[in-house]
């Protein structure tokens, strides 16, 4: 042995006898066992912890150049995107993330969908993945007052009025939110903190309890089967397990890559996507004397306001379209006790299931659409249908199907015809 | 205001608002000649706006000698281009105090640092050759692509006057002025390029990144591609 290398075991030692340095290292990646059949769809964990990194650290920087004050928020932002050095990369790496962060937590979740992630014995770690969601949602929400368009400012006001239906309480707690009876340099002030360090300490405490969750039992697979059950009678590991590091360590760089790939693409060539990811209208500075002709959220968010749009007032109270968006969000952690399927994975599971999952996908689609459109997109139905706008029909449609997918989950997934599971991983 | 009206009017605004259809958008958008590489183009544009446009609206995000970008020196700016500041550093301030233009014209006419990025490069083209005269306007001037317009035809003695056929909803030039239709237009098309560009001065800079990183992505996805088949060849 080297004179270096001893010198290293030496350090290695010291911090181990004080800090547990390898046995984390093992238990995490080097002696982590995972299975060796993760497909396409298990990247996308390992990107979205890529992304928060990205987020993080860009925020980090536009904090030191951006001012929260309504006064000099929109300039400041613009200072960003002319004056500050690299500023405009930053500034389009951050607001393409956003972005990309659902693209990349929506595919991580159908893939739970897909391979019944959720199922005993990970009850847990999904409802922890489900918290996230939720503050990722609250997180986007947040950073979207920043910038202090126009469409950051009456998108702060059309979702802080959504707490004012709530009964008897929510006037109050609209104005408790906004910190004012309108959105105003208070409010800007109260979502600056809250998306640069409420959240966010929500987010990074959520994620590391879900990663633990799931070092603590495992992961799934396409197959749905627990790799665990079939051990190597000397050393314990099991059959279909590989080292996390370096076998999918290695693996998932080159999702990294691709992903950058798009990523660069996007930030370099379109870093608006078409108005998706940046809104032409949030180029006009917030004035709360002008109401936009057409306000929608950003496209992450469109498929649960087309079920708020969706849902009939009753009177005068819109509350029923807020209970349901509100619903339709929290629906997903219901999913490890609405499953009552004997199988996990989608590849055991019969038709009845997929045609739902389809139909639950094509709902969400569609949904998602018709939220960044007016309602009257498709025009109106004749006198037989009340002159009642197409568009605003589909989404009821689809809106109950949405729905359906999980009400009657324990029905049909107990019903399914479902296929043998194999005991061991097919690759 | 009360603040129960003010939660109705909210939540009211939220559930009808989206159904309504804005009107502008019927109107055709004549495509703009944008080209941010022409410098020449980009110039002339400079010109025209600095000469034109900055005595009323600012363009605040700006530096003047941001125009460095489009070919022209410092010397050349402070010479020729630097009306409305002291310093080359300086923003595009406007000549015109804020609320003088308010009184004159009813609303202060707005900052055009970002215009393009926000109603887009064809709507300010379309606009600026769009005027026509109408004496039921306060300034004698209305707009057919942004109905009822506080801002009056400024260039009117380049381009002439332009009559509404309300029959057809089109317009016709009544009275000629300095310009052909052909060089107004042209005008027109650098003054929205130069526009374009200052909407996002660091677009090109970008485009011109973004193939590298891509290159450097490309090989970086052949070698862990690599990578990753070395490491798995033993696993089936």
């Amino acid at each position: 042995m080297s004179f270096l290398t001893k010198k290293a075991d030496a350090l290695l030692g010291w911090v181990d006898a004080r800090f547990p340095l390898t046995s984390n290292v093992k238990a995490h990646l080097t002696e982590y066992y995972a299975p060796k059949n993760f497909n396409f769809w298990y990247f996308f964990g390992s990107l979205a912890l890529l992304v928060l990194v990205l987020q993080i650290v860009t925020g980090i920087f536009l904090t030191m150049h951006y001012k929260p004050e309504a006064a000099m928020a929109f300039a400041s932002v613009e200072y960003i995107m002319r004056d500050v050095p690299w500023g405009w990369l930053i500034r389009y790496m951050h607001s393409t993330g956003a972005s990309l962060f659902f693209v990349v937590i929506y595919l991580h979740m159908f893939r739970g969908l897909l391979y019944g992630s959720y199922r005993n014995p990970r009850e847990l770690i999904w409802l922890f993945g489900v918290g996230i969601f939720l503050a990722l949602m609250g997180e986007a929400f947040f950073g979207y007052l920043l910038p202090w368009g126009q469409m950051s400012y009456w998108g702060a006001q059309v979702i802080t009025s959504l707490f004012g239906t709530v009964p008897f309480i929510g006037p109050d707690i609209a104005e408790w939110l906004r910190g004012d009876y309108l959105t105003s340099d208070a409010t800007l002030n109260r979502f600056f903190a809250f998306h640069v360090i409420a959240l966010p300490l929500v987010i990074i405490g959520l994620v590391a309890a879900h990663i633990i969750a799931l070092h603590e039992v495992g992961s799934n697979n396409p197959d749905g089967v627990e790799i665990k059950k079939v051990k190597d009678k000397t050393t314990g590991i099991p059959l279909d397990g590989i080292p996390f590091h370096p076998y999918y360590s290695v693996k998932d760089l080159v999702g990294v890559v691709v992903f950058l790939i798009v990523f660069a693409a996007i930030i370099f060539f379109a870093p608006e996507m078409g108005g998706y990811f940046l809104e032409a209208n949030n180029f006009v500075p917030a004035d709360p004397l002008v109401t936009p002709a057409h306000i929608a959220p950003t496209w992450y968010f469109t498929p649960y306001y087309s079920i708020l749009r969706a849902v009939p007032p009753i009177g005068i109270s819109q509350f029923p379209g807020v209970a349901a968006m509100g619903l339709s969000v929290i629906a997903f952690a219901f999913l490890p006790w609405l499953d009552r399927s004997p199988v996990k994975s989608i590849r055991y599971k019969g038709n009845l299931y997929k045609g739902w999952l389809t139909a639950f996908v094509v709902s969400f689609l569609v949904l998602g659409y018709l939220g960044t459109v007016p309602a009257d997109v498709w025009g109106q139905f004749g006198a037989w249908m009340g002159k009642a706008d197409i568009a605003t029909v589909v989404a009821r449609i689809f809106s109950a199907i949405y729905f359906l997918f999980f009400i009657l989950m324990p029905w049909y997934s107990k019903k399914d015809k479902t296929k043998p599971v194999p005991t061991r991983v097919t690759g | 205001m009360h603040i129960k009206t003010q939660m109705k009017k909210a939540v009211f605004a939220l559930l009808l608002l989206p159904t309504l259809s804005f009107a502008s958008t019927e109107v055709h958008l004549d495509k703009a000649p944008i080209d941010v590489s022409n410098h020449a183009s980009l110039q002339r544009g400079a010109r025209t706006f600095i000469n034109n446009c900055l005595n009323c609206h600012s363009a605040n995000y700006m530096r003047y000698n941001r125009l460095q970008d489009i070919g022209l020196t410092e010397k050349q700016i402070k010479e020729n281009l630097l009306f409305t500041a002291e310093k080359v550093g300086d923003p595009m301030t406007a000549t015109i105090n804020k609320n003088d233009a308010k009184k004159w014209f009813g609303v202060a006419p707005p900052d055009l640092s970002v215009e393009v990025r926000a109603r887009g490069a064809d709507w300010v083209y379309t606009y600026m050759r769009s005027f026509y005269r109408d004496d039921t306007r306060p300034s004698g001037w209305n707009n057919l692509v942004f109905d009822k317009v506080a801002m009056p035809h400024v260039l009117y003695e380049l381009q002439g006057e332009q009559a509404l056929d309300h029959q057809t909803h089109k317009l016709t030039l009544v009275k000629p002025g300095k310009m052909s239709t052909d060089e107004y237009d042209a005008m027109v098309g650098d003054l929205t390029n130069f526009m374009a560009y200052m909407s996002e001065p660091a677009k090109q800079q970008r485009n011109r990144m973004g193939w590298f990183v891509l290159l450097f992505l490309g090989v970086l996805l052949v070698l862990t591609y690599k990578l990753k088949k070395a490491y798995w060849k033993d696993i089936h």
